[in-house]
C-alpha cells in the first residue's frame, strides 16, 4: 500500500482539533467532519468573522491555544493532508471489518448525503447541556447556560438586559462573567451546590493550581461586576405572561429541599440555566462501543473496545477543554502509529498523559461537589411540561410510573411519548429518569441525526451486501 | 401483551391472578414492535380464525379502553405492483372471504381516494376494513390495569415448582416463592426458557425485526398500506408471499415503517442494509416519504415457532402448566383471542376455537433440535 492511511475525525472541538493536528503531523490523511460552520466546538466557538470583533480574546482565556490549533489546522489543510468538512452532520458510521463509512448530511436543510470512507474513526463529538425542568422553564427568555455563552461568543449580542444565571456546575461561572463583561446586568448567580462540600474537597481541588487560579479569576470578576452569588439556592419557578419577567429563587436545607419562607422574586428578562453536561455517545453506541455509565469507554491510548475506533474529549466523560485537548492529542498520536502498523510509544505523549490524569481526578472531585438539589424532582409540578417536543407533563409521567407499571425511563417513554420527539429525549432524559426514580442510562439512537428516508434508502453500497 | 390479555380474561372469568415480569410492563417484545391487528396477511387456517376472534374481542375492549390504547379501526390496503400481482391478490382475498374476512378490490381512482399519496400508476389493491391498530405498550399497560391482577414487576421467575408427581405447585422468583396450582407461560420469545424451568420443551426462537419511525406528519397515510405479490417458489410446492414493509400513520403523527424479518438470534446490532431496504420499500409505495426524515429505528425479537403458530393451552406433559407464547409477528393482534381461550381452558369451558393446532406438545423432538 503506497497510499497514506486515512482517519476520519468526527467533531472539531478541542479534542477533534488536537487529534487532527497530531495525526496529520504523523503522516496520516485526516478528514475532519463537524456540524458547525467553523472549527472550534463548544469552547472555541468563534465570534463570526464578519462581526470583526475587536478583541475576541477578551472572551477567551485560552485564546493562544486556540490560535495554535487553528493555525495548525490551516497549515495541514493547505498542504492537502487534512480535509475539513464544515456543516456536515454525521448521522451514522458503518463498520465493515476494518473499513468505515461515515454518513453525513450537508446543506442548509441537512439533506444532501455525503459518504466518507476511512481506515479508522476518531469520535470527538463532545457533550451537550443537561437542563432539569422546573415550572416556567419553557418561557421565552429562559435559555441554557451554553446557549447564553454561544450567543456571546458567536454573535457578540445577548437577547436580554437583566439576567439570572442558575443551576449547578463549573460552567455557570464563565457564563455569568461573560454576560457581565458584555454589559448585561447579572442580577444573581444561583448555584445549588453546598459550599460545605467544597471545603470537604479542598485537597483534591487545591491540587490543581491552574484551575484554582481560574476559579479565583472568575470570582474576582464576579465581584468587580457586583454579581450577587447565592450558593445552596435554587430557582423554584420562572414567571411571565408572554415571556420571562422574573424568577423565584429559594435557599435549600441540609437535605436539599427548598427551605420554606426563603423564596424571593428577582426581576429579569433572561434566565440562563444549566445542570452540567452529558456526553454525546450515539455514534459510539451504534458502532457497538462499550460505555461506562454514560461515557464511551477508552483505554490509555483512547481506543474504544471496537477495533479501529478511537474516542477523545467529552464523549468519554465531561472534563473541560484542557482535558479534551490532552485526550485528543493522545488519540491522534495513537491512531497515527497504529494506522502505520507500529506500536505507539506512550513516552511520546507523557506530558499529555500527565495532565489527563490530573484533570480527570480534578473533575471527579468537582463532580461530587456540583449537584442539583437532592429533591429536585419535587419542584416539578404535575402541570410542568417535562418533554417539550411531545408536550408531556410531570403529571403524565407520574401516572405512568405510579399506575401503569413503568419502572424505567424506556417504559415511561413508551407509555407517555416523553422523549420520542425531535430531540429524541436528549433534553428530557435526565428529568424522566429522575421522575421514574432510576439512574439515567444511555438510550439507543441508531441515527445521531434525523435522516431523510430517500437518503437512507440509498445509503452505502448495495452491491456489497 | 399476551400475559396482560391472559390476566384480563382470567380475572374476568373469576380467577385470582398474579402477573409476574422480570422487567416493567411491556418491557419485552411488546415494547419493541408495532400494533397492527391484521387479518389481511393471513391465509385461511387456525391463525386466521384466531385473528378474527381476536379482532372481535379487541373491538369489544375498544368500547371501554379504545382511546387509552389508541385503538383505530382504520383498515388495511394491500397494493399490487403488477396486473398479475393483482389477480393473485384477488384469488387470495377470495379464499379469505370464505373464512369470514371482508375484502374488496379497489382499482383506479377509488384506490387513490383511499390513499391519495400512493405512487401513481398502481394497478389496484384489496381493501380490508377489519385491519385495526393499537399502541402495544399502552394496550399492555391498560389491560393489566383493567384486569385488577396483582402486578409484580422487576421479579424474575427462576424455577417452576412441581409436586412429587410432576404437577405445578407454584413458581420460585428472585424475591420469594408464589404458590399456585396453575402457571401460564406468557414469556414470549423467552417462553422456551420458562418451559425448561418446568422440565419440558417448547421451541420458541427469536426472529429479529426493525421498525423505522419518521418525524411527525399530518395524516398522509390513512390505512395500513403494504405491497404484496405472490411469487411461485420453484423450489417448493408452496407459494411464498413477498411483502413490502407496512406503512402506517399513527395517532401521534409519526409514520411507522415495519418490519423486517431475520433469524440472527438475539443480535442487537444495528443493520444498515436491513433498514435501508425498509426505507426503499416505503418510498417506492409513497414517493413523498423520500423527503421525510427517519427519527429513529428500533428492533425487537419476535417469538416464533417452527410452524409459525403459537402455543396456546394446557401442556399435557406438566399438569397445571399452560402456554400462551410464540405468536411471532402477530402477538399484539392475537393476544385477546389467546387470553380468552386460556381463560376458557382455565375454567374448564369449551373453547371457542379448536386448540389442537396450537398444542404445545405438537413438535416431535427431532424437529425441535433442528
Ligand atoms: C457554556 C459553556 C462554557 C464553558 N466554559 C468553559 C471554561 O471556561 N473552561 C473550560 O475548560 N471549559 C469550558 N467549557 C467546556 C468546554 O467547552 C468543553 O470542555 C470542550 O469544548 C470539550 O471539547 P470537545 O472537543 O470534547 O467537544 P466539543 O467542544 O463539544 O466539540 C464537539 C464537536 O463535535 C460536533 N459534533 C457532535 N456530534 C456531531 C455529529 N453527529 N456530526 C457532526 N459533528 C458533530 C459538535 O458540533 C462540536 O463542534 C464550557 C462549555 C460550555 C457549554
Ligand atoms: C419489529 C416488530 C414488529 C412487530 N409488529 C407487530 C404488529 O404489527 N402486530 C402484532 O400483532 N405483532 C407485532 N409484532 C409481534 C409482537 O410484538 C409479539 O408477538 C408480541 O409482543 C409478543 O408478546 P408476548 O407478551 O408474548 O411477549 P413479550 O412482550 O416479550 O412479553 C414476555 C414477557 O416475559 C417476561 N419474561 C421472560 N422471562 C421471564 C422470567 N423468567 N421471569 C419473569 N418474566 C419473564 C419478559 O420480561 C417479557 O416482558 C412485532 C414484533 C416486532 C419485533
Amino acid at each position: 500500500m503506497t497510499e497514506q492511511p486515512h482517519l476520519a475525525v468526527i467533531g472539531a472541538g478541542p479534542a477533534g482539533l488536537a487529534a487532527t493536528v497530531a495525526a496529520a503531523s504523523h503522516g496520516v490523511r485526516v478528514t475532519l467532519i463537524d456540524s458547525a460552520p467553523e472549527a472550534g466546538g463548544q469552547f472555541y466557538r468563534q465570534p463570526a468573522a464578519e462581526l470583526r470583533a475587536r478583541r475576541p480574546q477578551a472572551l477567551h482565556h485560552e485564546w493562544r491555544t486556540w490560535e495554535r490549533l487553528r493555525d495548525g489546522l490551516r497549515t495541514h489543510v493547505q498542504a492537502g493532508a487534512v480535509r475539513h468538512f464544515t456543516d456536515h452532520h454525521v448521522w451514522y458510521v458503518d463498520r465493515r471489518d476494518t473499513r468505515f463509512t461515515v454518513h453525513a448530511l450537508f446543506g442548509p436543510e441537512q439533506e444532501e448525503p455525503v459518504e466518507v470512507r476511512a481506515d479508522a474513526v476518531l469520535l470527538a463529538t463532545g457533550g451537550y447541556e443537561k437542563v432539569l425542568p422546573f415550572p416556567g422553564w419553557t418561557l421565552p427568555g429562559v435559555v441554557t447556560a451554553g446557549g447564553a455563552q454561544a450567543m456571546l461568543k458567536g454573535t457578540l449580542a445577548v437577547s436580554g438586559r437583566t439576567a439570572v444565571v442558575a443551576g449547578t456546575g463549573p460552567l455557570l461561572l464563565p457564563v455569568a462573567t461573560g454576560l457581565a463583561a458584555a454589559g448585561v446586568e447579572v442580577a444573581a448567580l444561583v448555584e445549588s451546590a453546598d459550599p460545605k462540600d467544597f471545603v470537604r474537597r479542598t485537597r483534591a481541588l487545591a491540587a490543581q493550581p491552574g484551575k484554582v487560579a481560574e476559579g479565583a479569576q472568575y470570582a474576582a470578576q464576579l465581584l468587580r461586576h457586583r454579581v450577587r452569588t447565592l450558593v445552596h439556592h435554587t430557582v423554584v419557578e420562572a414567571h411571565g405572561a408572554e415571556r420571562l419577567e422574573a424568577v423565584t429563587v429559594a435557599a435549600l436545607d441540609a437535605d436539599g429541599r427548598v427551605r420554606p419562607g426563603t423564596e424571593r422574586r428577582i426581576p429579569c428578562d433572561t434566565l440562563a440555566v444549566g445542570h452540567g453536561m452529558l456526553p454525546h455517545t450515539d455514534l459510539a453506541e451504534t458502532l457497538g462501543c462499550r460505555l461506562d455509565g454514560l461515557d464511551v469507554h477508552v483505554d490509555d491510548e483512547q481506543r474504544t473496545d471496537v477495533p479501529g475506533v478511537w474516542a477523545a474529549g467529552e464523549t468519554t466523560g465531561i472534563g473541560g477543554s484542557a482535558l479534551s485537548l490532552a485526550e485528543g492529542h493522545i488519540a491522534g498520536r495513537s491512531a497515527a502509529a497504529r494506522l502505520h502498523g507500529t506500536e505507539p510509544d506512550p513516552g511520546e505523549w507523557a506530558a499529555a498523559a500527565k495532565s489527563r490524569s490530573r484533570l480527570r481526578a480534578f473533575f471527579a472531585a468537582i463532580d461530587s461537589v456540583y449537584a442539583p438539589p437532592a429533591h429536585w424532582t419535587e419542584q416539578i409540578t404535575d402541570d410542568t411540561v417535562v418533554c417539550r417536543c411531545e408536550e408531556v407533563t410531570g403529571g403524565a409521567i407520574r401516572e405512568a410510573v405510579g399506575e401503569l407499571g413503568a419502572g424505567d425511563a424506556r417504559t415511561v417513554k413508551l407509555l407517555t411519548r416523553a422523549g420520542m420527539g425531535w430531540c429524541q429525549g436528549r433534553v428530557c432524559g435526565p428529568a424522566v429518569a429522575g421522575l421514574a426514580g432510576c439512574e439515567l442510562t444511555p438510550s439507543r439512537r441508531p441515527f445521531a441525526r434525523p435522516v431523510p428516508l430517500g437518503v437512507l434508502a440509498a445509503a452505502g453500497e448495495p452491491e456489497d451486501d | 401483551m399476551v400475559g396482560a390479555a391472559c390476566a384480563l380474561y382470567a380475572a374476568r372469568a373469576g380467577l385470582d391472578v398474579i402477573l409476574v415480569d422480570r422487567g416493567p410492563v411491556a418491557g419485552g417484545t411488546t415494547g419493541a414492535g408495532e400494533g397492527n391487528l391484521l387479518v389481511s396477511d393471513k391465509e385461511p387456517g387456525p391463525e386466521l380464525d384466531l385473528a378474527l376472534l381476536s379482532g372481535r374481542l379487541w373491538a369489544d375492549l375498544a368500547g371501554e379502553l379504545g382511546e387509552a390504547v389508541e385503538y383505530e379501526a382504520k383498515g388495511g390496503v394491500v397494493v399490487a405492483s403488477s396486473p398479475g400481482g393483482l389477480a393473485a391478490l384477488e384469488r387470495f382475498a377470495e379464499e379469505q372471504r370464505t373464512a369470514g374476512v371482508v375484502a374488496r378490490t379497489v382499482v383506479g381512482d377509488e384506490l387513490y381516494d383511499l390513499e391519495p399519496h400512493l405512487a401513481p400508476g398502481l394497478p389496484g389493491a384489496v381493501h380490508y376494513p377489519q385491519d385495526c391498530q393499537v399502541m402495544p405498550a399502552l394496550a399492555a399497560a391498560h389491560l393489566v390495569r383493567a384486569s385488577g391482577a396483582r402486578l409484580l414487576t422487576g421479579r424474575t421467575v427462576t424455577d417452576v415448582l412441581l409436586t412429587p408427581d410432576g404437577a405445578v405447585r407454584g413458581v420460585r422468583t428472585d424475591q420469594g416463592d408464589i404458590h399456585t396450582p396453575v402457571v401460564v407461560n406468557a414469556a414470549g420469545t423467552w417462553g422456551s426458557e420458562l418451559a425448561a424451568l418446568a422440565g419440558t420443551r417448547l421451541p420458541v426462537l427469536p426472529r429479529r425485526g426493525f421498525v423505522l419511525v419518521t418525524e411527525p406528519l399530518p395524516r398522509m397515510v390513512r390505512h395500513k398500506v403494504y405491497a404484496a405479490d405472490y411469487v411461485a417458489d420453484v423450489a417448493s410446492d408452496s407459494a411464498a408471499l413477498q411483502t413490502s414493509p407496512v406503512v402506517e400513520g399513527t395517532a401521534a403523527g409519526p409514520v411507522l415503517i415495519g418490519a423486517s424479518r431475520e433469524r440472527v438470534g438475539f443480535d442487537r446490532s444495528f443493520s444498515l442494509p436491513v433498514v435501508r431496504s425498509l426505507a426503499a420499500g416505503a418510498t417506492r409505495l409513497f414517493p413523498f416519504l423520500s423527503d421525510v426524515r427517519a427519527m429513529r429505528a428500533y428492533l425487537g425479537f419476535r417469538p416464533y415457532m417452527p410452524d409459525h403458530l403459537p402455543a396456546i393451552g394446557p401442556d399435557p406433559r406438566v399438569p397445571g402448566l399452560h402456554h400462551a407464547c410464540g405468536h411471532e409477528g402477530a402477538g399484539i393482534g392475537l393476544a385477546t383471542g389467546t387470553g380468552h381461550l386460556i381463560a376458557q381452558a382455565l375454567t374448564a369451558k369449551a373453547p371457542d376455537l379448536d386448540l389442537s393446532p396450537f398444542r404445545p406438545d405438537r413438535f416431535p423432538v427431532a424437529e425441535e433440535s433442528a
